[in-house]
């Protein structure tokens, strides 16, 4: 195969890889677009396969083959709330994957006598990038399992440590590329696995949909970057789109929280631990001047409603109450009611979450409205039920200038004739604020599990 | 012009492209956009073949090699895979 002809395959697997993520305007095209982009995939690895460029398969078939199960099983058993977890994985592999391939690039290379100074600049950094992005989503992945606390880590210097660290690695790259030193390539990796974990530690809970967005982006830059030290156009173009695509969803991110990106990089934001118990909350909502509603008497409402607009939250998926909500659904939609779902951006661990977990639960998608155009609607529905949601609700962030969270978008449930809240107890959200929603008179707050809550109502409005 | 200069109009021409076409993704997909993302970003694959296939490989190289193509497949094979499913789940109303 001559290299002209594979170029050309290359061009054809870039545009099947253009066309995939343009089929993701809708969801009724995004099947297609998944193929399309196989399709591409498919080709870029057998041309590559068939050029003169590879000269033995002894290492790669077994390689490929153990991938291909683990990805396999990998993708066949995660559960849908934990996307955000196997993704931060996915990320780290493509970082370590990008150090590897400018290492051994390097000694293969050395071994031909081709080195030169341009090649050796883009492989510092390709190994730098691939490092941060290797450790950084580790630490993510960690944060997300709960392995570590989502609890940001600050200490005293730590930016001008990074800075540090950062100036020590172009040093490095600097007598790599002027002095042939390999060794300093391996520090200098070595600082980048470093600085990859230092940049990520600080960032808390509440911020992780704009890390794994960030770390998405990062994984396309190492891709990138790989593709310039290999001349590799396809690598170049695949890098560049999902470069552009994380850091897009990065910015959408940060708009929908009201926060700048520097401000989330350096970090420190938010992710109070749990400290009140559930029991009191009852009594503890009633010295506050909160009104409590049983499950019957929310039923009794929503079984006379003719519009509700349910807002869920990352707290339905914890408390696994999508089938319930699903059923609650069928029994308002049999009882008369209209029924849609509201949902904000940041709803969830990572972009877009809510909608799989509600697609999950068999929910359709046309009734699944995203925040700017369902927040007109409130104002017409009878009822607004919250479950699992708190920060995103909060009318503190319209009203209250001097609420941490003033300006964050939000979802205008309050503007509802009645709101109800399904909640376990009074504690703050995410962001450690308190919900001023909850002191309004047309909001009641429905203590208890999401899910026996949601059980519970559903049984109730078909009884009634 | 150099080869490089070449490689940086690609790459700057390919981020307006996806700056574009990412821009008309639906929020709805905005999680399987970004385990496909996942799944091509594997395309670093090819760069480990290269390591991996090499005939001027020695044992680093080899085993450099074996352990970023298994990555990148599992990556890649991972990636389209749980995009799929979770596509599967989007569905209309009825």
């Amino acid at each position: 195969m001559n290299s002209n002809f594979l170029a050309l395959v290359y061009l054809i697997s870039g545009c099947f890889f253009i066309l995939g993520l343009k089929g993701l305007t809708s969801p009724a095209t995004a099947r297609r677009g998944n193929y399309l982009a196989m399709g591409g995939m498919a080709l870029a690895i057998l041309a590559t396969l068939n050029s003169p460029l590879i000269s033995g398969l002894g290492v790669i078939i077994p390689a490929v083959i153990i991938g291909a199960v683990i990805g396999a099983v990998v993708a066949k058993r995660i559960e849908m709330t934990a996307m955000p977890q196997l993704v931060a994985a996915l990320h780290s592999f493509v970082g370590l994957a990008a150090v590897l391939v400018a290492i051994g690039t390097y000694l293969n290379r050395e071994a031909a006598g081709a080195l030169n100074g341009v090649l050796m600049g883009e492989l510092a950094a390709g190994a730098v990038i691939g490092a941060i992005t290797f450790t950084g989503s580790l630490v993510a992945f960690a944060k997300l399992q709960a392995l570590v606390s989502g609890a940001p880590v600050n200490f005293n210097g730590q930016h001008w440590l990074n800075l540090g660290l950062a100036v020590f690695i172009v040093i490095l790259a600097i007598d790599f590329v002027a002095n042939d030193h390999f060794v300093s390539l391996v520090f200098l990796t070595l600082l980048a696995f470093a600085l990859g974990l230092l940049l990520i530690i600080p960032i808390g809970g509440a911020d992780m949909p704009v890390v794994i967005s960030m770390l998405n982006s990062y994984s396309g830059w190492a891709a990138a970057a790989t593709g310039f030290t290999l001349g590799n156009h396809l690598l170049i173009i695949t890098g560049a789109l999902v470069g552009s695509s994380g850091a897009i969803l990065s910015f959408i991110m940060c708009r929908a929280m009201n926060r700048g990106f520097i401000s989330v990089i350096l970090g420190g934001f938010g992710a109070k631990e749990d400290e009140e118990g559930g029991g009191s909350a009852v009594r503890t909502a009633a010295e506050k001047g909160v009104n409590s509603a049983g499950v019957e008497d929310a039923a009794f409402w929503m079984g006379s409603a003719r519009k509700i607009i349910v807002v869920p939250g990352y707290g339905m998926a914890v408390a696994q109450a999508q089938h319930a909500l699903k059923e609650l659904t069928e029994s308002l939609e049999a009882a008369g009611a209209e029924v849609k779902f509201a949902i904000h951006p940041v709803a969830g661990r990572m972009p877009g979450h809510m909608n799989v977990l509600l697609a999950e639960a068999d929910i359709p998608y046309d009734q699944v409205v995203e925040m700017e155009e369902i927040n007109p609607e409130f104002s017409t529905a009878d009822i607004a039920l919250v479950v699992g949601a708190n920060d995103v609700t909060n009318p503190a962030a319209k009203d209250d200038s001097s609420s941490p969270i003033y300006g964050m978008p939000i979802l205008d449930v309050h503007k509802a004739k009645q709101v109800f809240v399904i909640k376990r107890s009074l504690r703050p959200g995410y962001a450690g604020v308190e919900n001023t929603l909850y002191y309004l008179d047309n909001c009641s707050l429905v203590f208890g599990d999401a899910k026996e809550i949601c059980e519970g109502l559903g049984s109730a409005v078909r009884a009634g | 012009m150099s080869e490089t200069m070449v490689a940086v109009y690609v790459f700057v021409l390919a981020c307006f492209i996806g700056y574009w076409v990412v821009w008309g993704v639906t929020p709805a997909l905005h999680t399987p956009l970004i385990s496909l993302t996942n799944a091509i970003s594997g395309i670093i694959v090819i760069g480990a073949l290269l390591v991996a296939g090499s005939e001027m490989g020695g044992f680093a190289e080899g085993s450099l090699g074996f352990i970023a193509v298994l990555l990148a497949t599992i990556n890649i094979v991972g990636g389209f895979m749980v995009t799929q499913r979770m596509l599967a789940m989007f569905k209309k109303k009825r």
